[in-house]
């Protein structure tokens, strides 16, 4: 198993070679190369910020691709500090049909953005911090109400709180299901 | 929980490696003519002057734009050994404060000059946030002229902003305090009831010289930043403040409750009447007030003692609160006067207030009720519009000449171009990375002379060699002439900028100085030519005049110094010549070295720790003989008979001495 991880990670690497040869040409060339932000610093002796902690993760796989999409990766890997409720893979996989391919196409991307900045907060948040009752202000404007239930920590009763991991730039809460925005007026 | 750690080890490369797909190397969003743009000739001059606030350095640096050269690095508010800043005893008094000799301070803000609105190169002012005070620096010789405490303040962060004709430079504090003529000996939980705000308007007159006009009271809020209105909101500064859920712990969490904050509106015409009419109280202080005289080469403090307090309560119509959503930060106005962009740090919008309508909401008492006895004006009554996602963790906005804005957002790494008559996005364009403040020269001016727009950027990563845990801020230059922001150049800067502001090169290296005139020279302790150098004994004070050319001392032998003298050497160099400094240093002396510029007397004060032989030297290469500028100064036993002598160019051998 670890074998064919580090086969498919080499042929990747590869592949990033053949790219940086062509590189050079494009330098020079453009002025609309998109943007090589702070995710992409090579640091390994830090803590993980959000970022890695996402990416080091099997369960959020459709996140990162989600966050890439929203081109909310650098975002995500400034110093924050940021708390992040990070559906799971079967969070999304609870959507209806449909509705994630959707937003991952490329003019539903102020969509997508929308919902994952509703996942958002500044200020690094604990979960000893949340109270019933509570409203967080997320990065796009719109607030997530706090419950209390069976001392589980549920957001907008729809998602709950199943893990927690302290990242280099804020909180990582890991949720079961997808917060949705509340309609525009 | 298990599961989601384990399972992230094995999956990490392969997705780490897609991420990295992405080309790498930021050089990839510089455009290919950059380096043509930035390129300054050898031997030739830049075309703006950029004075870059240094943060925890304490200091202004200033830079070149658009090559980013460092021309030089002010000593403003800490100490600086390089000049002897806060060391020779002529500059000491700079750093007095009531708290004493304060070594070190935190420069946030610049505000240069003005006059009708536009840049005029005569001064430029810094705050200190953390023992508060203001600074203003006379930019005919780039030297700290005038520093003066401000009280019942902690945090001094919302300050120096100026007003059109430099009548004022403002100080809002950012901590909240219980005022200085009270017993500050309370609780911090009673913060609601003990703890208050003050902004500071201090009066600019034609000389440059400062003095704190009045102060209003004000309820317990954070005071964050300030602009002063212009052309047709001239007479109105406004205050941006957070933190008005009044929390004194947790401010990260306890002060992003509430939806919204408040811009604080200040009519300071109104205020001028006021204080004119008597209703200022008077309150008992205490703060320094420091002075640089440019004859004397020498810096007084005075510890002032009272201040002039407005209460709004006795004064109406002088101040009110507009809403601005999530703890607002910059606070910017256009340079028609007319829109005052509040930048919500947490906000996912930019409101764009009307100077009008902000006029007709307060005519027509359109208020929403009041904060703390403060009318609160109808936020969609005063709102011009809002800028819709523009970015994450908007900060400051700047402007040009052609109705554009210029937004730095910290969180999304980038500055947004957006347009004030429609609040349209324009352009966008990365930082590398997590701007701050950005700065157009003369942005924030009746006439912005556009051109560039500089970001100060918190974190570079990567983005230069390495220098271990602690990496150089830095400043990115873009050109904005055309209709995309095009980045075109890079560097470090010193300590941590914050604001920083540009100004055309010719409207201050006209009237740059170049030599002290010694005929001038005021200082107590000159001595105006060789034939005055000479070493006088004061009780257990030994002072020595001494005169500095190229290339020697006068006198550079000194003997009859005993243990328990405590010596000052007072140097005055005699060079009229530009760029001709001499430099002092005495072996084992524990403060720093003296700068000494052309026609300029400094002193060293030394207390020899043991008898012997001392050598001092130039310290500045002044001239081929550099190396040979030099001198010896004797320290004999306490009680020693050895007589006070001193010499240059004395050769002849001395006898044997019997001890």
């Amino acid at each position: 198993m670890k074998n064919i991880l580090l086969i498919l990670s080499i042929a990747v690497f590869s592949a990033c070679n053949n790219d940086n040869k062509t590189e050079s040409k494009e330098v020079s060339a453009s002025t609309e190369q998109p943007n090589a932000g702070q995710a992409n610093v090579k640091d390994d002796a830090s803590m993980k910020d959000i970022v890695k902690v996402a990416v080091g993760s099997a369960d959020h796989t459709t996140l990162v691709k989600a966050l890439q999409q929203a081109e909310l990766v650098d975002v995500l890997a400034n110093p924050g500090p940021f708390t992040v409720f990070a559906p799971t893979n079967a969070a999304f996989d609870k959507l209806p049909t449909g509705t994630l391919d959707g937003l991952m196409k490329a003019d539903k991307k102020a969509d997508l953005q929308n919902i994952l900045q509703y996942h958002v907060t500044t200020s690094t948040l604990k979960a000893s911090f949340f109270k019933d009752g509570q409203t967080i202000g997320m990065v796009n404007g719109d607030n997530v109400t706090i419950s209390i239930k069976d001392g589980k920590i549920v957001l907008n009763n729809s998602a709950t709180i199943i893990g927690s991991v302290q990242a280099s730039n804020g909180m990582v809460h890991i949720i079961d299901g997808v917060l949705l925005p509340p309609a525009k007026k | 929980m298990k599961h989601f750690l384990s399972k992230a080890i094995l999956i990490s490369l392969p997705i780490i490696s897609l991420i990295e797909c992405k080309p790498r190397g930021t050089q990839s969003a510089v455009s290919g003519d950059a380096a043509q743009k930035a390129y300054v000739a050898p031997g030739k001059y830049d075309e703006f002057y950029d004075f870059v606030s240094g943060g925890f350095s304490g200091q202004i640096s200033v830079y070149g734009l658009p090559s980013g050269r460092l021309l030089r690095v002010i000593p403003v508010f800490s100490v600086d050994p390089e000049k002897g800043y806060g060391y020779s005893e002529e500059t000491k008094a700079m750093l007095n404060t009531s708290h004493g000799f304060v070594p070190w301070g935190d420069q946030h803000h610049i505000a240069l000059s003005e006059t009708n609105g536009i840049q005029d190169g005569r001064w430029v002012f810094g705050n200190e946030n953390n023992t508060p005070r203001i600074a203003r620096v006379d930019l005919k010789t780039f030297r700290t002229a005038e520093i003066i405490e401000i009280p019942n303040s902690a945090g001094n962060h919302s300050s120096p902003f100026i007003t059109e004709n430099s009548e004022y430079v403002v100080a809002g504090t950012r901590f909240s305090i219980p005022m200085d003529n009270t017993n500050g000996d309370v609780p911090i939980n009673t913060y609601k009831q003990n703890f208050r705000g003050t902004v500071s308007f201090i009066h600019v007159d034609t000389s440059g010289k400062m003095n704190i006009a009045f102060q209003i009271l004000l309820p317990g809020v954070n005071f964050d930043l300030a602009r002063a209105g212009k052309g047709k909101s001239h007479g109105w500064v406004f205050f941006s403040c957070y933190n008005s859920e009044r929390a004194n712990t947790l401010l990260e969490v306890n002060a992003s409750q509430k939806d919204k904050d408040f811009i604080l509106c200040v009519n300071w015409k109104k205020a001028e009447e006021y204080l004119k009419a008597g209703k200022a109280k008077q309150q008992a202080v205490a703060y320094a007030h420091n002075v640089y005289d440019e004859n004397k080469h020498m810096a007084t403090s005075e510890i002032e003692k009272q201040v002039m307090v407005l209460d709004p309560k006795d004064c109406p119509d002088m101040v009110y609160f507009m809403p601005c959503p999530k703890s607002p930060h910059g606070c910017d106005t256009d340079p028609t006067g007319e829109y005052i962009v509040g930048s919500g740090k947490l906000a996912a919008v930019i409101p764009v207030f009307s100077f009008t309508k902000i006029q007709k909401a307060i005519a027509d008492k359109n208020f929403d009720g009041d904060y703390e006895g403060i009318p609160v004006l109808k936020y969609d009554a005063v709102l011009h519009g809002e800028v819709q996602k523009p970015g994450l963790g908007p900060l400051h906005t700047e402007f040009d000449a052609n109705g554009n804005a210029y937004t730095s957002f910290f969180v999304s790494s980038e500055i947004v171009k957006w347009r004030l008559s429609d609040l349209k996005v324009l352009d966008r364009v990365p930082t590398y990375y997590s701007v701050g403040h950005l700065s157009v020269p003369g942005g924030p001016t009746r006439k912005p002379w556009g051109k560039y727009v500089i970001a100060y950027n918190k974190i570079t990563k990567d983005r230069y060699l390495p220098t271990g845990p602690e990496l150089a801020q830095s400043a990115q230059l873009y050109d904005i002439s055309g209709d995309k922001m095009k980045l075109i150049l890079d560097f470090p800067t010193i300590g941590e900028p914050h604001y920083a502001e540009a100004i055309p090169a010719d409207i201050i290296m006209k009237n740059s100085q170049k030599i002290y005139k010694i005929e001038d020279n005021q200082n107590p302790w000159v001595a105006k030519g060789d034939n005055f150098a000479r070493v006088e004994r004061k009780g257990n004070e030994i002072h020595c005049y001494i005169t500095s050319i190229r290339s020697h001392f006068t006198p550079d032998n000194i003997e009859g110094v005993k243990m328990g003298d405590v010596v000052y050497f007072h140097v005055t160099n005699l060079e009229q010549d530009w760029d001709i400094p001499h430099g002092f240093a005495v072996k084992g002396a524990n403060n720093s070295e003296l700068l000494i510029m052309p026609g300029e007397t400094q002193t060293l004060k030394w207390t020899p720790e043991k008898s012997g032989v001392y050598p001092f030297y130039c310290t500045d290469f002044c001239s081929a003989l550099h190396q040979e500028m030099q001198g010896y100064i004797r320290v004999s036993v306490a009680g020693s008979t050895v007589p006070l002598t001193f010499s240059t160019g004395k050769t002849e051998p001395a006898l044997a001495e019997n001890k």
